[in-house]
């Protein structure tokens, strides 16, 4: 039977960008080359100030919540992280305000990179929670299959003891050098080879196979498998490997091609996701990601009841419908539009500078005043209400509620995804922020619309390959 | 106990040059032009300047930084000269030094001069001003438009006037400078345009429209000033003197708390304030003959008609819609085309509102003069609404005759 483990997931959060564009534009855009092109659903597609970290961002704080987790270590698994050298995680860690001492590991090399992350933390569980943050902004040459496949995501998941969303059974590897896709590094685009070979040689002998020693080292029958998922592996490879295996496909987890598109690292952990958010404790949840090897995990769904902030339900509903595949491929970098002369501005930041106001910056960490109780941003030596020298102490705003005081849908300055929408928010704590407000929409903006706060690129410097952060405001769902 | 500057400086001489797109000349031209101009109006000699105050915002595209390169184009031997910078109220912050030289009896005669050589950039645009290491982390990089459109949000909310409405209040303020420009050689734009086209043009920062936002001109103005004994002993008679200088800065009070509500300029309320109090003005609607005030934008115009006092809070969108600011209105405003159509090169727009209200006195404003002027106001207002820098003088007749 089952082993009963003490480690498993605590927490879980998701997230997929609200951006999805419909897939006939894409073939519609290339009819005139590939006439058979059909694009059927959507895929998510990032902003132009979303990459895979805003994402794992965007996913942790799903995952966390208001709750003070201790975190001992983050792990940011990713074949998109931004940054080849300067920590990934320790960003995310920054803007998740977390201890200075929590460790932080930056992981990739494959799709299987967050699973691999998951298990191996699973496996060498330690007395204090991790967290485990899967992301991946994928991009794809244009016309490929891949393009129409591929969209971006991000989840986060929580390891630790006590209560639990699930406990964890065990994990199995398979390491080998089989090349369904690769790419190099500084590289754009990915390499697959031929379908069907992958399918034939790859998914159908390696992943049985895999699963099924999982299953037995597990003492659990394949009849008592309640959710299966399988990602990184051509589309219906699930069924084949659920039939090989004798799971019923009625207990196959969404793949979420139609509606999200394959994310890459996040997909194994999007789909452990959908079955927290579908099984009932006592319910065994098998997920395995392929790709240049295959990793399985298998849970025992547990009877904790911590939600994420909104969860995969709450931000797959979370649309907004695009249909311009040109905006694609200039969010992509596909694109070389001239934005004109009033796109030639230097984004050059201070070094020193940026450290003084990293937790400022990263975390949306203001000040409130000791004498005079006034919440502001930025904090600087005198207190904007009072004038008191040196008596703020750290307020952070990113999870602060707020709404529109003034704004206006600038056309004229450059902006990568026009207009620029900007105005003062007014935090329900107190503070007030010129910030740019994404996301918007069909929405209509005025004063005392409802926001919220999301971790974006502030800007990218082109002119020495450099990318930095801040914080933005949205239009807060009703 | 300080007595404030009225009537201690006397304006001898001013110069403008012509605004608009000036490819035919550069800095040092433009200064040049309006020198000439007022050292000729002044009736002295360039070596009878004791010092001299040189504004100008933008360097990027200008003539570099410190004072020397208005030393170097008047060629002043051995003056102190100062460079001043305020954004677009530092035509009024070089009135203000020269000014201050002039009334402590620290010099005899002083010169203030504003330049702005702004068509070089290669498009019809500002520089991207810097905005500090920290503040470049996290304010967005967004237009003046969208700094200043920011204001109708707030205004519109405020007093419930829909959006139709305060979109012909403000198209009507520029159809009524473009009235006024049409009858100003100097100005960039001489050129009416009916308020259908200027409401209906293409949005550039909601809900301002192509037409609701100055260009960007090329110019200079100048100031020759001294004080009222000085000025008689040249033989000076129906001196024009300053009898207000005002200036406020915003201290992060607008954008970083909660207190301002978006409908009103701040600072414009306490420049205007100690303005008046300063020049001894209870009434401005009756005692200003006219106003040049700061119509970057549209709106900007609207609001600061309250701001000065000049209409009732909230009320300001009808009284513009009923012509109270027209040329033939209670209170004439932008008689000489403001921003919108004299131009804006921002260092020299502060003395070129001054010129104005200089001229009019003088009885020298030709097809523009005004029949009854006795008290002109300027103001100028730097940076955004909710981070401003505004800046107000007053210029009247100096009362001899007691």
């Amino acid at each position: 039977m089952s082993n009963t483990s003490t480690f498993g997931i605590k927490a879980f959060g998701a997230f997929i960008p609200r951006l999805r564009l419909d897939r006939a534009a894409i073939a519609k855009a290339h009819s005139w080359a590939f006439p058979s092109m059909r694009g059927k659903g959507e895929k998510a597609i990032c902003s132009w100030d979303e990459d895979a970290i805003t994402l794992g961002v965007e996913a942790a704080r799903d995952c966390l919540g208001n709750h003070q987790d201790q975190i001992r270590k983050v792990t940011f698994s990713s074949t998109t992280a931004p940054f080849a050298d300067f920590q990934n995680s320790g960003i995310i860690a920054a803007a998740m305000n977390l201890d200075q001492r929590t460790g932080c590991v930056d992981a990739g090399g494959s799709t299987r990179a967050g699973l691999n992350s998951l298990i191996n933390d699973l496996e060498n569980a330690s007395e204090q929670d991790q967290l485990v943050i899967a992301s991946d902004r994928r991009r794809a040459k244009p016309a490929s299959s891949a393009e129409m496949r591929y969209g971006s995501g991000a989840a986060a998941m929580l390891v630790g003891q006590g209560d639990l969303i699930a406990s964890f059974l065990g994990g199995e590897h398979l390491a080998i050098p089989f090349m369904d896709h690769y790419r190099m590094s500084g590289q754009p685009y990915d390499y697959y080879g031929e379908e069907r070979w992958i399918r034939d040689e790859g998914v159908v002998k390696l992943v049985p196979a895999t699963i099924k020693a999982l299953l037995e080292r597990s003492g659990i029958e394949a009849e008592a498998v309640a959710y299966f998922g399988l990602s990184g592996a051509p589309k219906g490879s699930d069924k084949i490997v659920a039939k090989k295996l004798g799971i019923d496909f009625a207990n196959l987890l969404p793949d979420f091609q139609e509606n999200v598109g394959d994310t890459g690292t996040a997909h194994p952990l999007l789909q452990l996701a959908a079955a927290f958010e579908r099984a009932t404790p006592g319910d065994i949840i098998v997920v395995a990601a392929f790709g240049s090897g295959c990793d399985v995990a298998v849970f025992r769904k547990e009877s904790s009841n911590r939600k994420p902030e909104r969860g995969l339900a709450g931000t797959l509903k979370d649309r907004i419908p695009e249909t311009s595949y040109l905006k694609m491929l200039s969010f992509d970098g596909e694109l070389n539009i001239d934005w004109g002369p009033r796109a030639e501005v230097d984004t050059k930041a201070s070094f020193p500078q940026q450290y003084r106001a990293a937790d400022q910056i990263l975390s949306f960490t203001g000040g409130k005043c000791d004498s005079c109780s006034a919440v502001q941003f930025p904090s600087t030596t005198n207190c904007v209400e009072c004038g008191t020298p040196d008596t703020q102490k750290p307020f952070q705003l990113a999870n602060d509620n707020a709404k529109v005081a003034t704004y206006s849908a600038d056309w004229l300055q450059y902006y990568p995804a026009p207009p620029l929408y900007v105005g003062l928010v007014q935090f329900n704590a107190g503070a007030r922020v010129l910030m740019e407000i994404v996301d918007v929409g069909e929405q209509e903006l005025d004063v005392g619309t409802p926001l919220r706060m999301v971790f974006r690129i502030k800007a990218n410097d082109n002119l020495r390959n450099y990318r930095r952060y801040f914080w933005k405001a949205t239009p807060a769902k009703a | 106990m300080a007595s404030g500057i009225k009537d201690k400086v006397a304006i001898i001489g001013m110069g403008c040059s012509r605004f608009g797109e000036r490819w035919d000349t550069d800095t040092d031209g433009l200064i040049n032009e309006a020198f000439s101009e007022a050292i000729q109006d002044a009736g002295i000699e360039r070596s009878q300047i004791g010092a001299a105050w040189l504004g100008s915002a933008l360097d990027q595209v200008n003539i570099g930084n410190s004072a020397i390169p208005l030393a170097t184009s008047l060629r002043f031997t051995g003056i102190p000269v100062t460079r001043v910078e305020n954004m677009c109220a530092t035509g009024t912050e070089a009135l203000r030094g020269a000014a201050y030289a002039v009334a402590s009896g620290a010099v005899d005669i002083a010169i203030a001069v504003g330049v702005e050589k702004l068509k070089d950039t290669g498009f019809g645009g500002l520089p991207v001003p810097t905005k500090g290491t920290l503040n470049d982390l996290w304010m967005p990089y967004s237009s003046a438009p969208a700094g200043f459109a920011q204001l109708a949000s707030g205004y519109r909310k405020k007093y419930g006037v829909s959006k139709e409405d305060l979109k012909q209040a403000i198209g009507r303020v520029s159809w009524k400078s473009h009235q006024n420009g049409a009858r100003n050689p100097k100005a960039h734009l001489q050129k009416a345009i009916d308020l259908e086209t200027i409401v209906g043009a293409p949005i550039i920062a909601d809900p301002l429209g192509v037409f609701d936002c100055c260009g960007v001109s090329d110019g200079a103005a100048c100031a020759i000033i001294t004080t009222p004994e000085i000025a008689r002993s040249l033989g000076k008679h129906d001196l024009v003197t300053i009898k207000a200088l005002q200036l406020s800065a915003s201290n992060g009070w607008e954008s970083s708390t909660g207190g301002w509500d978006g409908s009103y300029v701040k600072n414009t309320r306490l420049a205007a304030k100690a303005a008046y109090k300063e020049a001894g003005i209870t009434d401005p609607s009756s005692q200003l003959s006219m106003t040049e005030v700061h119509d970057c934008f549209s709106i900007t115009e609207l609001v600061t008609m309250e701001d000065l006092g000049l209409s009732e809070d909230g009320q300001a969108w009808r009284d513009v819609l009923e012509g109270k600011f027209d040329v033939d209105g209670e209170v004439p405003c932008q008689v000489d085309g403001g921003l919108k159509c004299f131009g804006h090169p921002v260092g020299a727009s502060g003395l070129r509102m001054v010129y104005e209200n200089y001229l009019q006195l003088q009885g020298r404003a030709g097809e523009r003069q005004l029949k009854n002027m006795s008290m002109g106001l300027s103001h100028n207002l730097g940076g955004v609404p909710y981070n401003s820098i505004a800046a107000i003088s007053i210029i009247g007749m100096l009362e001899d005759y007691l």
